[in-house]
């Protein structure tokens, strides 16, 4: 488990994540990115730039 | 077997990205659960450099980066030295480019919407007005909706062609202009990987852009033998690989709209039963023994 770093919200996730996986805050719906899972490390996902997309 | 009769060792997989998504995850997944090799390269982290061949330790790239410039200069790089990539340089030039994807759908017969192009706000005005209202007018590079506006009547185009070139950046200052293709509430996402449409959906939306990553809801597609072959064609047309199709029904028939090199596919696996990430990894393990075998002959 880890802080949201957004909202401060308790995040958890699964066993199965993987760095650079990208997570929603359950409480605050704040995208973040995983940068390390063990210990769990959340940071704010960044935001979408003009040529982003599929 | 090589040509010595040597077993031929699984290729090793280099997956290039930039956030771990759903679609990343799961291609991650399917390549482990096959036990093949995977290298995940951050590309927030390569230094590539360009005066030799990269050394990735991988046989073949799955490009899967968020940000087109990043995708195509990655893929430059790859191309030159013969590292194979999926997709590869060439249809990420013209995939990412709408300018560029239309002109390879003419130049294959593929069927697409009406399309002008002008180079200054009085000749992108008369574009639109040639078309008749209402027209669509895009960026030539971006995606999921992004500053794609319909333009009603001239009031708004004149609006819309200011705020161009008033705040764009240059490739804001070319002006693509597209008939608008009324469509039933819904428009198709077919998706083809080689030489085949694995599947497709219906995007439903009340609104014009029925992008699910703008809020449209999927429902399956039957691939019909002419959507197949619609799709294959325009997949062709760009440079084939692993690509998504969108496709319009207009009234005298179907046209390819866009065509997408890094698909996003999270809301198509349920809706079509098919193992989108499956398919993929087939088709990345493919085109790499394909390239080991032809460096050995």
């Amino acid at each position: 488990m880890a802080k949201c770093p957004e909202c401060d919200a308790d995040v958890n996730v699964g066993s199965d994540a993987v760095k650079g996986e990208i997570v929603s805050c359950p409480d605050c719906g704040a995208e973040l990115e995983v940068k390390e899972t063990v210990p769990l490390a959340l940071a704010l996902a960044p935001e979408a730039a003009e040529d982003w997309g599929e | 077997m090589n040509s010595r009769g040597a077993p031929t060792p699984a290729p090793r997989v280099g997956v290039l990205l930039s956030r771990v998504r759903v679609e990343e995850k799961l291609l991650l997944q399917e390549l482990q659960s096959r036990g093949v090799e995977t290298t995940v390269i951050d590309d927030r982290e390569l230094v590539l450099a360009v005066e030799k061949r990269p050394d990735l330790g991988v046989d073949v790239v799955l490009e899967r980066c968020i940000q087109h410039s990043t995708a195509l200069y990655a893929l430059s790089i790859l191309d030159t030295w013969g590292v194979p990539s999926v997709n590869r340089y060439e249809v990420a030039e013209i995939c990412g480019n709408k300018l560029l994807t239309t002109m390879r759908l003419i130049r294959d017969g593929v069927p697409s919407p009406r399309t002008r192009v002008a180079f200054t706000p009085e000749s992108a005005l008369a574009a639109v007005e040639e078309l008749g209202y209402p027209v669509v007018m895009k960026p030539l590079i971006g995606s999921w909706g992004r500053l794609i506006s319909k333009v009603n009547d001239r009031e708004a185009a004149e609006a819309i062609v200011e705020h161009k070139d008033v705040l764009g950046t240059y490739l804001h200052s070319v002006y693509y202009v597209q008939e608008y293709v009324p469509k039933p509430g819904r428009d198709i996402r077919a998706f083809v990987v080689g030489d085949e449409t694995i599947c497709a959906i219906y995007r439903y939306s009340d609104h014009w852009i029925t992008n699910t990553a703008r809020g449209g809801r999927a429902t399956n597609c039957p691939v019909t033998p002419e959507l197949n072959e619609l799709c294959v064609r325009a997949a062709r047309a760009v440079g084939g690989g692993v690509v998504a199709i969108d496709v319009l029904e207009g009234a005298e028939g179907p046209l390819v709209n866009e065509v997408n090199y890094t698909m996003e596919f999270r809301n198509s696996i349920d809706t079509t039963g098919v193992n989108i990430p499956a398919k993929v990894v087939d088709y990345v393990l493919e085109v790499a023994r394909a390239a080991t075998v032809k460096a050995a002959t």
